[in-house]
Protein backbone atom coordinates (compact mmCIF):
# COMPACT_ATOMS: atom_id res chain seq x y z
CA UNK A 1 0.00 0.00 0.00
CA UNK A 2 2.74 2.41 0.95
CA UNK A 3 4.03 4.07 -2.22
CA UNK A 4 6.27 6.40 -0.29
CA UNK A 5 9.09 5.09 1.84
CA UNK A 6 9.59 7.71 4.51
CA UNK A 7 12.99 7.46 6.16
CA UNK A 8 12.19 6.23 9.61
CA UNK A 9 14.45 4.71 12.17
CA UNK A 10 11.68 3.27 14.30
CA UNK A 11 10.21 1.46 11.30
CA UNK A 12 13.14 -0.89 11.01
CA UNK A 13 11.83 -4.31 11.98
CA UNK A 14 13.75 -5.64 14.91
CA UNK A 15 14.31 -9.38 14.82
CA UNK A 16 12.36 -11.33 17.39
CA UNK A 17 10.32 -8.37 18.45
CA UNK A 18 7.18 -9.42 20.24
CA UNK A 19 4.87 -7.05 18.40
CA UNK A 20 5.60 -8.61 15.01
CA UNK A 21 3.65 -11.71 15.85
CA UNK A 22 -0.02 -11.76 15.00
CA UNK A 23 -2.11 -10.68 17.99
CA UNK A 24 -4.09 -13.93 18.05
CA UNK A 25 -5.76 -13.33 21.41
CA UNK A 26 -7.06 -9.86 20.47
CA UNK A 27 -8.35 -11.05 17.13
CA UNK A 28 -10.11 -14.05 18.68
CA UNK A 29 -11.77 -11.86 21.32
CA UNK A 30 -12.99 -9.46 18.63
CA UNK A 31 -14.25 -12.29 16.40
CA UNK A 32 -16.11 -13.88 19.32
CA UNK A 33 -17.54 -10.48 20.25
CA UNK A 34 -18.80 -9.86 16.70
CA UNK A 35 -20.30 -13.37 16.50
CA UNK A 36 -22.02 -12.90 19.86
CA UNK A 37 -23.50 -9.60 18.69
CA UNK A 38 -24.78 -11.16 15.47
CA UNK A 39 -26.06 -14.38 17.04
CA UNK A 40 -27.33 -12.97 20.36
CA UNK A 41 -30.89 -14.29 19.84
CA UNK A 42 -29.58 -17.83 19.27
CA UNK A 43 -26.96 -17.83 22.00
CA UNK A 44 -28.80 -16.31 24.95
CA UNK A 45 -30.30 -18.88 27.29
CA UNK A 46 -33.18 -16.58 28.24
CA UNK A 47 -35.17 -13.55 27.10
CA UNK A 48 -33.14 -10.48 28.16
CA UNK A 49 -36.33 -8.52 28.86
CA UNK A 50 -38.21 -11.16 30.83
CA UNK A 51 -38.68 -10.09 34.43
CA UNK A 52 -39.33 -12.37 37.33
CA UNK A 53 -39.61 -10.93 40.82
CA UNK A 54 -39.18 -14.40 42.34
CA UNK A 55 -35.75 -14.70 40.73
CA UNK A 56 -34.37 -11.29 41.79
CA UNK A 57 -30.66 -11.04 42.64
CA UNK A 58 -29.76 -14.67 41.96
CA UNK A 59 -25.97 -14.96 42.37
CA UNK A 60 -23.71 -16.53 39.73
CA UNK A 61 -23.67 -20.32 39.49
CA UNK A 62 -20.52 -20.89 41.57
CA UNK A 63 -21.90 -19.08 44.63
CA UNK A 64 -24.25 -20.63 47.13
CA UNK A 65 -27.88 -20.29 45.89
CA UNK A 66 -26.63 -19.99 42.33
CA UNK A 67 -27.98 -22.22 39.57
CA UNK A 68 -27.25 -23.12 35.95
CA UNK A 69 -30.50 -21.49 34.93
CA UNK A 70 -28.78 -18.13 35.38
CA UNK A 71 -25.02 -18.75 35.06
CA UNK A 72 -24.07 -15.13 35.80
CA UNK A 73 -26.98 -14.49 38.16
CA UNK A 74 -29.94 -12.13 37.75
CA UNK A 75 -30.47 -8.40 38.25
CA UNK A 76 -32.89 -6.24 40.25
CA UNK A 77 -35.82 -7.33 38.09
CA UNK A 78 -34.85 -10.98 37.91
CA UNK A 79 -33.58 -10.73 34.32
CA UNK A 80 -30.86 -13.14 33.25
CA UNK A 81 -27.47 -11.38 33.38
CA UNK A 82 -25.78 -13.60 30.79
CA UNK A 83 -28.51 -12.98 28.20
CA UNK A 84 -28.43 -9.25 28.84
CA UNK A 85 -24.67 -9.13 28.46
CA UNK A 86 -24.86 -11.07 25.19
CA UNK A 87 -27.54 -8.73 23.84
CA UNK A 88 -25.68 -5.70 25.13
CA UNK A 89 -22.79 -6.47 22.79
CA UNK A 90 -25.02 -5.35 19.91
CA UNK A 91 -25.28 -1.81 21.28
CA UNK A 92 -21.55 -1.53 21.98
CA UNK A 93 -20.47 -2.98 18.65
CA UNK A 94 -22.91 -0.88 16.63
CA UNK A 95 -22.06 2.31 18.54
CA UNK A 96 -18.33 1.72 18.16
CA UNK A 97 -18.34 0.85 14.47
CA UNK A 98 -20.96 3.32 13.23
CA UNK A 99 -19.56 6.28 15.17
CA UNK A 100 -15.98 5.67 14.15
CA UNK A 101 -16.93 5.19 10.48
CA UNK A 102 -18.84 8.48 10.36
CA UNK A 103 -16.17 10.38 12.27
CA UNK A 104 -13.27 8.97 10.27
CA UNK A 105 -14.90 9.60 6.88
CA UNK A 106 -15.71 13.20 7.76
CA UNK A 107 -12.45 13.88 9.59
CA UNK A 108 -10.32 12.37 6.82
CA UNK A 109 -12.14 14.47 4.21
CA UNK A 110 -11.49 17.66 6.20
CA UNK A 111 -7.85 16.70 6.77
CA UNK A 112 -7.28 15.92 3.08
CA UNK A 113 -8.87 19.18 1.94
CA UNK A 114 -7.03 21.28 4.54
CA UNK A 115 -3.68 19.68 3.74
CA UNK A 116 -4.17 19.86 -0.03
CA UNK A 117 -5.25 23.49 -0.31
CA UNK A 118 -3.18 24.85 2.59
CA UNK A 119 -3.18 28.59 3.24
CA UNK A 120 -6.38 30.17 4.44
CA UNK A 121 -8.53 27.06 3.92
CA UNK A 122 -6.12 25.10 6.08
CA UNK A 123 -5.96 27.80 8.78
CA UNK A 124 -9.75 28.08 9.02
CA UNK A 125 -10.38 24.33 9.08
CA UNK A 126 -7.67 23.76 11.67
CA UNK A 127 -9.03 26.46 13.99
CA UNK A 128 -12.42 24.74 13.88
CA UNK A 129 -10.68 21.42 14.50
CA UNK A 130 -8.80 22.78 17.51
CA UNK A 131 -11.94 24.30 18.98
CA UNK A 132 -13.72 20.96 18.56
CA UNK A 133 -10.87 19.01 20.14
CA UNK A 134 -11.06 21.04 23.33
CA UNK A 135 -14.79 20.46 23.81
CA UNK A 136 -15.58 17.76 26.39
CA UNK A 137 -17.45 14.94 24.57
CA UNK A 138 -19.51 13.83 27.53
CA UNK A 139 -20.76 17.34 28.24
CA UNK A 140 -22.04 17.68 24.66
CA UNK A 141 -23.63 14.24 24.72
CA UNK A 142 -25.36 15.02 28.03
CA UNK A 143 -26.77 18.25 26.60
CA UNK A 144 -27.95 16.44 23.46
CA UNK A 145 -29.50 13.66 25.50
CA UNK A 146 -31.71 16.07 27.41
CA UNK A 147 -32.39 18.13 24.29
CA UNK A 148 -33.84 15.43 22.09
CA UNK A 149 -34.00 12.59 24.60
CA UNK A 150 -31.48 9.79 25.04
CA UNK A 151 -31.27 7.43 22.06
CA UNK A 152 -28.76 5.42 20.08
CA UNK A 153 -28.71 7.99 17.25
CA UNK A 154 -28.00 10.85 19.62
CA UNK A 155 -25.11 9.01 21.22
CA UNK A 156 -23.58 8.35 17.81
CA UNK A 157 -24.07 11.98 16.72
CA UNK A 158 -22.71 13.43 19.96
CA UNK A 159 -19.53 11.37 19.84
CA UNK A 160 -18.97 11.69 16.07
CA UNK A 161 -19.40 15.48 16.19
CA UNK A 162 -16.30 15.68 18.41
CA UNK A 163 -14.32 12.65 17.28
CA UNK A 164 -13.80 13.68 13.63
CA UNK A 165 -11.38 16.38 14.74
CA UNK A 166 -8.71 13.87 15.72
CA UNK A 167 -8.76 12.30 12.25
CA UNK A 168 -8.66 15.72 10.62
CA UNK A 169 -5.56 16.69 12.64
CA UNK A 170 -3.59 13.54 11.99
CA UNK A 171 -4.51 13.16 8.31
CA UNK A 172 -3.79 16.82 7.59
CA UNK A 173 -0.33 16.43 9.13
CA UNK A 174 0.34 13.46 6.87
CA UNK A 175 -0.95 15.22 3.77
CA UNK A 176 1.37 18.17 4.47
CA UNK A 177 4.33 15.79 4.40
CA UNK A 178 3.05 14.02 1.26
CA UNK A 179 2.53 17.31 -0.57
CA UNK A 180 6.27 17.97 -0.36
CA UNK A 181 7.04 14.81 -2.30
CA UNK A 182 7.77 14.60 -5.99
CA UNK A 183 5.01 12.23 -7.04
CA UNK A 184 2.32 14.74 -6.11
CA UNK A 185 4.05 17.46 -8.08
CA UNK A 186 4.35 15.06 -11.03
CA UNK A 187 0.68 14.16 -10.84
CA UNK A 188 -0.25 17.83 -10.92
CA UNK A 189 2.09 18.53 -13.83
CA UNK A 190 0.45 15.62 -15.65
CA UNK A 191 -2.81 17.55 -15.30
CA UNK A 192 -4.49 15.82 -12.37
CA UNK A 193 -7.10 18.04 -10.71
CA UNK A 194 -7.72 18.48 -7.00
CA UNK A 195 -10.28 15.65 -6.84
CA UNK A 196 -7.96 13.20 -8.58
CA UNK A 197 -4.90 14.08 -6.51
CA UNK A 198 -6.87 13.80 -3.29
CA UNK A 199 -8.67 10.55 -4.04
CA UNK A 200 -6.03 8.73 -6.09
CA UNK A 201 -2.75 9.93 -4.62
CA UNK A 202 -3.24 11.35 -1.14
CA UNK A 203 -6.00 9.11 0.25
CA UNK A 204 -4.31 5.76 -0.51
CA UNK A 205 -1.16 7.00 1.23
CA UNK A 206 -3.03 7.89 4.40
CA UNK A 207 -5.02 4.63 4.55
CA UNK A 208 -2.56 2.91 6.88
CA UNK A 209 -2.88 5.69 9.42
CA UNK A 210 -6.66 5.65 9.06
CA UNK A 211 -6.85 1.91 9.73
CA UNK A 212 -4.71 2.28 12.88
CA UNK A 213 -6.71 5.23 14.19
CA UNK A 214 -10.06 3.54 13.49
CA UNK A 215 -9.04 0.41 15.40
CA UNK A 216 -7.70 2.36 18.37
CA UNK A 217 -10.78 4.54 18.52
CA UNK A 218 -13.41 1.80 18.42
CA UNK A 219 -12.36 0.87 21.94
CA UNK A 220 -12.47 4.48 23.04
CA UNK A 221 -15.97 4.96 21.60
CA UNK A 222 -17.23 1.80 23.32
CA UNK A 223 -16.05 3.27 26.64
CA UNK A 224 -17.60 6.69 25.95
CA UNK A 225 -20.91 5.08 24.92
CA UNK A 226 -20.89 3.01 28.11
CA UNK A 227 -20.10 6.13 30.18
CA UNK A 228 -23.05 7.91 28.61
CA UNK A 229 -25.42 5.01 29.19
CA UNK A 230 -24.09 4.94 32.74
CA UNK A 231 -24.96 8.61 33.24
CA UNK A 232 -28.44 7.98 31.81
CA UNK A 233 -27.70 9.86 28.58
CA UNK A 234 -27.06 6.83 26.40
CA UNK A 235 -29.22 3.91 25.39
CA UNK A 236 -32.48 4.19 27.35
CA UNK A 237 -33.74 1.20 29.38
CA UNK A 238 -34.93 -1.51 29.12
CA UNK A 239 -32.63 -2.14 26.12
CA UNK A 240 -29.64 -4.06 27.46
CA UNK A 241 -26.49 -1.91 27.24
CA UNK A 242 -23.37 -2.59 29.29
CA UNK A 243 -23.07 0.96 30.61
CA UNK A 244 -26.63 1.16 31.90
CA UNK A 245 -26.34 -2.34 33.40
CA UNK A 246 -23.39 -1.10 35.47
CA UNK A 247 -25.45 1.92 36.52
CA UNK A 248 -28.35 -0.34 37.57
CA UNK A 249 -26.02 -2.44 39.70
CA UNK A 250 -24.40 0.56 41.35
CA UNK A 251 -27.00 1.02 44.08
CA UNK A 252 -27.19 -2.67 44.91
CA UNK A 253 -23.50 -3.47 44.75
CA UNK A 254 -23.32 -4.32 48.45
CA UNK A 255 -25.92 -7.08 48.10
CA UNK A 256 -25.40 -8.11 44.44
CA UNK A 257 -21.88 -7.31 43.22
CA UNK A 258 -22.31 -9.32 40.02
CA UNK A 259 -24.84 -6.93 38.47
CA UNK A 260 -22.17 -4.22 38.01
CA UNK A 261 -19.13 -6.42 37.89
CA UNK A 262 -19.69 -8.61 34.83
CA UNK A 263 -20.71 -5.93 32.31
CA UNK A 264 -17.61 -3.93 33.33
CA UNK A 265 -15.42 -6.97 32.90
CA UNK A 266 -16.79 -7.54 29.39
CA UNK A 267 -16.19 -3.90 28.43
CA UNK A 268 -12.63 -4.23 29.69
CA UNK A 269 -12.03 -7.39 27.63
CA UNK A 270 -13.42 -6.04 24.38
CA UNK A 271 -11.78 -2.62 24.63
CA UNK A 272 -8.49 -4.24 25.61
CA UNK A 273 -8.69 -6.45 22.52
CA UNK A 274 -9.29 -3.48 20.20
CA UNK A 275 -6.51 -1.45 21.81
CA UNK A 276 -3.97 -4.28 21.58
CA UNK A 277 -4.91 -4.91 17.96
CA UNK A 278 -4.60 -1.19 17.24
CA UNK A 279 -1.18 -1.06 18.90
CA UNK A 280 -0.03 -3.99 16.84
CA UNK A 281 -1.37 -2.45 13.62
CA UNK A 282 0.41 0.80 14.44
CA UNK A 283 3.71 -0.91 15.11
CA UNK A 284 3.35 -2.81 11.87
CA UNK A 285 1.81 -0.27 9.50
CA UNK A 286 2.64 3.14 10.84
CA UNK A 287 5.27 3.26 13.57
CA UNK A 288 5.62 7.04 13.36
CA UNK A 289 2.06 7.61 14.53
CA UNK A 290 1.90 8.58 18.15
CA UNK A 291 -0.75 7.53 20.61
CA UNK A 292 -3.77 9.79 20.37
CA UNK B 1 7.56 35.28 20.46
CA UNK B 2 5.23 38.08 21.55
CA UNK B 3 3.58 37.98 18.13
CA UNK B 4 3.06 34.25 18.53
CA UNK B 5 1.44 34.66 21.95
CA UNK B 6 -0.77 37.47 20.66
CA UNK B 7 -2.13 35.52 17.70
CA UNK B 8 -2.57 32.42 19.77
CA UNK B 9 -4.55 34.43 22.33
CA UNK B 10 -6.73 35.88 19.57
CA UNK B 11 -7.46 32.36 18.30
CA UNK B 12 -8.53 31.23 21.75
CA UNK B 13 -10.87 34.20 22.12
CA UNK B 14 -12.51 33.50 18.74
CA UNK B 15 -12.96 29.84 19.63
CA UNK B 16 -14.54 30.83 22.95
CA UNK B 17 -16.91 33.26 21.20
CA UNK B 18 -18.08 30.52 18.82
CA UNK B 19 -18.48 28.14 21.71
CA UNK B 20 -20.59 30.63 23.66
CA UNK B 21 -23.07 30.78 20.76
CA UNK B 22 -23.20 26.98 20.53
CA UNK B 23 -23.73 26.67 24.26
CA UNK B 24 -26.45 29.30 24.23
CA UNK B 25 -28.33 27.60 21.40
CA UNK B 26 -27.96 24.11 22.88
CA UNK B 27 -29.03 25.25 26.33
CA UNK B 28 -32.16 26.85 24.84
CA UNK B 29 -32.81 23.67 22.91
CA UNK B 30 -32.90 21.43 25.98
CA UNK B 31 -36.63 21.92 26.41
CA UNK B 32 -38.71 24.31 28.46
CA UNK B 33 -37.31 24.63 31.99
CA UNK B 34 -40.68 25.90 33.22
CA UNK B 35 -42.02 22.34 33.05
CA UNK B 36 -39.51 21.45 35.72
CA UNK B 37 -40.10 24.33 38.14
CA UNK B 38 -43.82 25.10 37.93
CA UNK B 39 -46.36 22.82 39.60
CA UNK B 40 -48.40 20.38 37.50
CA UNK B 41 -51.59 22.43 37.74
CA UNK B 42 -50.04 25.79 36.71
CA UNK B 43 -52.20 27.83 34.34
CA UNK B 44 -51.22 29.51 31.06
CA UNK B 45 -51.03 32.77 32.97
CA UNK B 46 -48.59 31.33 35.50
CA UNK B 47 -46.36 30.21 32.62
CA UNK B 48 -46.44 33.65 31.01
CA UNK B 49 -45.62 35.34 34.31
CA UNK B 50 -42.74 33.01 35.05
CA UNK B 51 -41.40 33.44 31.54
CA UNK B 52 -41.44 37.23 31.88
CA UNK B 53 -39.91 37.03 35.36
CA UNK B 54 -36.99 34.92 34.12
CA UNK B 55 -36.54 36.99 30.93
CA UNK B 56 -37.31 34.00 28.69
CA UNK B 57 -39.92 35.92 26.66
CA UNK B 58 -37.40 38.25 24.97
CA UNK B 59 -35.95 37.58 21.46
CA UNK B 60 -33.09 35.07 21.41
CA UNK B 61 -30.55 37.60 20.13
CA UNK B 62 -31.35 39.98 23.01
CA UNK B 63 -31.10 37.09 25.45
CA UNK B 64 -27.74 36.10 24.01
CA UNK B 65 -26.27 39.60 24.08
CA UNK B 66 -27.32 40.24 27.64
CA UNK B 67 -25.97 36.80 28.56
CA UNK B 68 -22.55 37.59 27.05
CA UNK B 69 -22.46 41.08 28.54
CA UNK B 70 -23.13 39.79 32.02
CA UNK B 71 -20.95 36.66 31.61
CA UNK B 72 -17.90 38.80 30.92
CA UNK B 73 -18.37 40.51 34.27
CA UNK B 74 -18.80 37.16 35.99
CA UNK B 75 -22.58 37.36 36.33
CA UNK B 76 -24.26 34.21 35.03
CA UNK B 77 -27.71 34.93 36.42
CA UNK B 78 -29.54 32.82 38.97
CA UNK B 79 -29.74 29.06 39.01
CA UNK B 80 -33.33 28.18 38.16
CA UNK B 81 -33.31 25.18 40.46
CA UNK B 82 -31.18 26.34 43.40
CA UNK B 83 -32.53 29.93 43.18
CA UNK B 84 -29.05 31.29 43.92
CA UNK B 85 -26.57 33.23 41.79
CA UNK B 86 -24.70 30.83 39.50
CA UNK B 87 -21.46 32.71 40.16
CA UNK B 88 -21.83 31.74 43.82
CA UNK B 89 -22.23 28.07 42.88
CA UNK B 90 -19.21 28.31 40.60
CA UNK B 91 -17.11 29.87 43.35
CA UNK B 92 -18.08 27.02 45.66
CA UNK B 93 -17.53 24.20 43.18
CA UNK B 94 -14.62 25.33 41.02
CA UNK B 95 -11.92 25.17 43.73
CA UNK B 96 -12.96 21.59 44.57
CA UNK B 97 -12.64 20.52 40.94
CA UNK B 98 -9.32 22.29 40.51
CA UNK B 99 -7.95 20.70 43.68
CA UNK B 100 -9.01 17.24 42.52
CA UNK B 101 -7.60 17.80 39.02
CA UNK B 102 -4.33 19.11 40.45
CA UNK B 103 -4.06 16.12 42.76
CA UNK B 104 -4.82 13.67 39.93
CA UNK B 105 -2.38 15.42 37.61
CA UNK B 106 0.50 15.44 40.11
CA UNK B 107 -0.04 11.79 41.02
CA UNK B 108 -0.14 10.90 37.31
CA UNK B 109 3.06 12.77 36.56
CA UNK B 110 4.83 11.31 39.58
CA UNK B 111 3.96 7.81 38.34
CA UNK B 112 4.20 8.33 34.59
CA UNK B 113 7.62 9.98 34.48
CA UNK B 114 9.83 7.45 36.22
CA UNK B 115 7.83 4.54 34.81
CA UNK B 116 7.92 5.80 31.21
CA UNK B 117 11.62 6.59 31.27
CA UNK B 118 12.62 3.37 32.97
CA UNK B 119 10.46 1.30 30.62
CA UNK B 120 12.37 2.73 27.67
CA UNK B 121 15.79 2.32 29.32
CA UNK B 122 15.07 -1.26 30.35
CA UNK B 123 13.21 -2.14 27.15
CA UNK B 124 12.05 -5.75 26.93
CA UNK B 125 12.51 -6.51 30.62
CA UNK B 126 9.83 -7.39 33.14
CA UNK B 127 9.60 -3.74 34.19
CA UNK B 128 8.85 -2.71 30.61
CA UNK B 129 6.18 -5.38 30.27
CA UNK B 130 4.60 -4.29 33.57
CA UNK B 131 4.62 -0.65 32.48
CA UNK B 132 2.96 -1.51 29.20
CA UNK B 133 0.35 -3.55 31.01
CA UNK B 134 -0.44 -0.53 33.21
CA UNK B 135 -0.67 1.63 30.10
CA UNK B 136 -2.95 -0.63 28.10
CA UNK B 137 -5.18 -1.34 31.11
CA UNK B 138 -5.42 2.39 31.80
CA UNK B 139 -6.82 2.96 28.34
CA UNK B 140 -9.16 -0.02 28.40
CA UNK B 141 -10.76 0.22 31.84
CA UNK B 142 -14.07 2.06 31.96
CA UNK B 143 -13.46 4.82 34.52
CA UNK B 144 -16.92 4.70 36.03
CA UNK B 145 -16.68 0.96 36.59
CA UNK B 146 -13.31 1.31 38.32
CA UNK B 147 -14.86 4.04 40.45
CA UNK B 148 -17.77 1.83 41.51
CA UNK B 149 -15.58 -1.17 42.22
CA UNK B 150 -13.19 0.97 44.30
CA UNK B 151 -16.07 2.50 46.25
CA UNK B 152 -17.46 -0.94 47.01
CA UNK B 153 -14.27 -2.79 47.91
CA UNK B 154 -11.76 -0.24 49.21
CA UNK B 155 -14.24 2.14 50.81
CA UNK B 156 -17.13 -0.23 51.54
CA UNK B 157 -15.85 -3.69 52.49
CA UNK B 158 -12.34 -2.81 53.63
CA UNK B 159 -13.25 0.62 55.03
CA UNK B 160 -9.77 1.92 54.26
CA UNK B 161 -10.76 5.19 52.63
CA UNK B 162 -13.83 7.43 52.51
CA UNK B 163 -16.22 6.71 49.62
CA UNK B 164 -17.31 10.24 48.85
CA UNK B 165 -17.25 13.89 49.76
CA UNK B 166 -14.25 16.20 49.93
CA UNK B 167 -13.69 16.52 53.66
CA UNK B 168 -10.21 15.18 54.29
CA UNK B 169 -7.00 14.47 52.43
CA UNK B 170 -7.91 10.77 52.45
CA UNK B 171 -11.04 11.49 50.43
CA UNK B 172 -8.82 12.66 47.53
CA UNK B 173 -7.16 9.29 47.11
CA UNK B 174 -9.88 7.25 45.38
CA UNK B 175 -11.25 9.88 42.98
CA UNK B 176 -7.74 11.17 42.33
CA UNK B 177 -6.39 7.78 41.29
CA UNK B 178 -9.47 6.94 39.25
CA UNK B 179 -9.18 10.23 37.41
CA UNK B 180 -5.42 10.04 36.98
CA UNK B 181 -5.06 6.53 35.64
CA UNK B 182 -5.95 7.35 32.07
CA UNK B 183 -3.46 10.21 32.05
CA UNK B 184 -0.76 7.97 33.50
CA UNK B 185 -1.36 5.48 30.71
CA UNK B 186 -1.20 8.03 27.92
CA UNK B 187 1.75 10.03 29.22
CA UNK B 188 3.75 6.93 29.96
CA UNK B 189 3.32 5.59 26.45
CA UNK B 190 4.33 8.89 24.91
CA UNK B 191 7.39 9.14 27.15
CA UNK B 192 8.41 5.57 26.46
CA UNK B 193 8.17 5.86 22.68
CA UNK B 194 9.81 9.29 22.75
CA UNK B 195 12.67 8.03 24.91
CA UNK B 196 13.19 4.97 22.70
CA UNK B 197 13.55 7.19 19.66
CA UNK B 198 15.87 9.69 21.36
CA UNK B 199 18.06 7.08 23.07
CA UNK B 200 18.86 5.72 19.63
CA UNK B 201 19.98 9.09 18.24
CA UNK B 202 23.49 10.26 17.43
CA UNK B 203 23.76 12.97 20.04
CA UNK B 204 22.95 10.56 22.85
CA UNK B 205 25.64 8.22 21.57
CA UNK B 206 28.04 11.16 21.47
CA UNK B 207 27.19 12.09 25.04
CA UNK B 208 27.95 8.52 26.09
CA UNK B 209 31.22 8.53 24.14
CA UNK B 210 32.23 11.77 25.83
CA UNK B 211 31.90 9.89 29.10
CA UNK B 212 28.81 11.57 30.46
CA UNK B 213 27.40 9.50 33.30
CA UNK B 214 24.58 7.19 32.10
CA UNK B 215 22.16 8.66 34.61
CA UNK B 216 22.79 12.13 33.24
CA UNK B 217 22.47 10.93 29.64
CA UNK B 218 19.05 9.45 30.35
CA UNK B 219 17.52 12.02 32.67
CA UNK B 220 18.97 15.20 31.17
CA UNK B 221 20.11 14.75 27.56
CA UNK B 222 17.49 12.29 26.38
CA UNK B 223 14.51 13.25 28.54
CA UNK B 224 14.65 16.89 27.38
CA UNK B 225 13.85 15.92 23.81
CA UNK B 226 11.51 13.09 24.67
CA UNK B 227 9.38 15.65 26.51
CA UNK B 228 8.30 17.46 23.34
CA UNK B 229 5.52 15.02 22.34
CA UNK B 230 4.37 14.86 25.96
CA UNK B 231 3.95 18.63 26.06
CA UNK B 232 2.08 18.55 22.74
CA UNK B 233 -0.49 16.17 24.11
CA UNK B 234 -0.76 17.74 27.57
CA UNK B 235 -3.59 20.00 26.36
CA UNK B 236 -5.61 17.10 24.93
CA UNK B 237 -5.07 15.06 28.09
CA UNK B 238 -6.30 17.95 30.14
CA UNK B 239 -9.52 18.11 28.08
CA UNK B 240 -9.95 14.35 28.64
CA UNK B 241 -9.34 14.83 32.36
CA UNK B 242 -12.10 17.44 32.50
CA UNK B 243 -14.48 15.08 30.68
CA UNK B 244 -13.65 12.14 32.91
CA UNK B 245 -14.16 14.35 35.94
CA UNK B 246 -17.91 14.52 35.22
CA UNK B 247 -18.21 10.75 35.65
CA UNK B 248 -15.79 10.51 38.56
CA UNK B 249 -17.35 13.39 40.48
CA UNK B 250 -20.80 11.88 39.97
CA UNK B 251 -19.78 8.49 41.36
CA UNK B 252 -17.73 9.82 44.28
CA UNK B 253 -20.26 12.56 45.18
CA UNK B 254 -17.48 15.10 44.76
CA UNK B 255 -18.82 18.67 45.13
CA UNK B 256 -17.16 19.96 41.95
CA UNK B 257 -18.01 21.41 38.54
CA UNK B 258 -18.57 18.01 36.94
CA UNK B 259 -21.34 17.15 39.34
CA UNK B 260 -22.78 20.63 38.98
CA UNK B 261 -22.89 20.07 35.21
CA UNK B 262 -24.56 16.68 35.58
CA UNK B 263 -27.17 18.02 38.03
CA UNK B 264 -27.68 21.12 35.88
CA UNK B 265 -28.33 19.13 32.74
CA UNK B 266 -30.66 16.61 34.36
CA UNK B 267 -32.78 19.44 35.79
CA UNK B 268 -32.52 21.67 32.67
CA UNK B 269 -30.98 24.50 34.63
CA UNK B 270 -29.94 26.80 31.70
CA UNK B 271 -27.85 29.35 33.57
CA UNK B 272 -25.91 26.60 35.33
CA UNK B 273 -25.26 24.63 32.13
CA UNK B 274 -24.06 27.74 30.30
CA UNK B 275 -21.81 28.80 33.15
CA UNK B 276 -20.25 25.38 33.67
CA UNK B 277 -19.60 24.71 29.99
CA UNK B 278 -18.12 28.18 29.50
CA UNK B 279 -16.02 27.98 32.66
CA UNK B 280 -14.73 24.58 31.53
CA UNK B 281 -14.00 25.90 28.04
CA UNK B 282 -12.13 28.93 29.42
CA UNK B 283 -10.01 26.67 31.63
CA UNK B 284 -9.28 24.23 28.81
CA UNK B 285 -8.47 27.11 26.43
CA UNK B 286 -6.17 28.74 29.01
CA UNK B 287 -4.35 25.47 29.61
CA UNK B 288 -3.98 24.92 25.86
CA UNK B 289 -2.65 28.44 25.44
CA UNK B 290 -0.03 27.88 28.15
CA UNK B 291 0.88 24.52 26.63
CA UNK B 292 1.37 26.04 23.18
CA UNK B 293 3.51 28.87 24.53
CA UNK B 294 5.56 26.41 26.53
CA UNK B 295 5.89 24.33 23.40
CA UNK B 296 7.12 27.33 21.43
CA UNK B 297 9.74 27.95 24.11
CA UNK B 298 10.95 24.34 24.13
CA UNK B 299 10.86 23.88 20.37
CA UNK B 300 11.66 27.13 18.48
CA UNK B 301 10.77 25.55 15.12
CA UNK B 302 7.08 25.86 16.03
CA UNK B 303 7.17 29.67 16.28
CA UNK B 304 8.10 30.09 12.66
CA UNK B 305 5.95 27.40 11.13
CA UNK B 306 2.62 29.02 11.95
Amino acid sequence: MSVVALPDRAARPEPGQRSRRWPVVSISIIVVFVLVALLAPLLSPADPYEQSLRLRFRPPVWEERGSWANPLGTDRLGRDMLSRILWGSRVSLAAGVVTVLIASAFGAAIGLVAGYYGGRVDATLMRVTDATLSFPVILLALILAVTVGPSFTNVVIAIAVILWARYARVIRGQVLTLMQLDFIAQARIAGAGAWRVITRHLLPNTLNTLVVLVTLQIGYVIIVEASLSFLGAGIPPPTPAWGSMIAEGRDVITIAWWVSFFPGLVILLVVLAFNLLGDWLRDTLDPKLRQL
Amino acid sequence: MLRFVFFRLLQSLIALAILSVVVFVLARATGDPLHMILPMNASEEDYANARRYLGLDRPYVAQYLSFVGRAVTGDFGNSIRARRPVSELLRERLPNSLKLAAFAMSVSLAIAFPLGVMAAVKKGTGLDRAAQLVAVLGQSLPTFWVAIVLVEFVAGRLQWLPAGGADSLASYVLPGFTLGWFVVAGMMRLLRSGMLEVLDSEYVKLARLKGVAERRVVWVHALKNALIPVVTFAGIYFAILVTTAIVVETVFAWPGLGRLAYDGITSRDFPVIQAVVLATAVIVAAVNLCVDCLYAVIDPRIRYSR
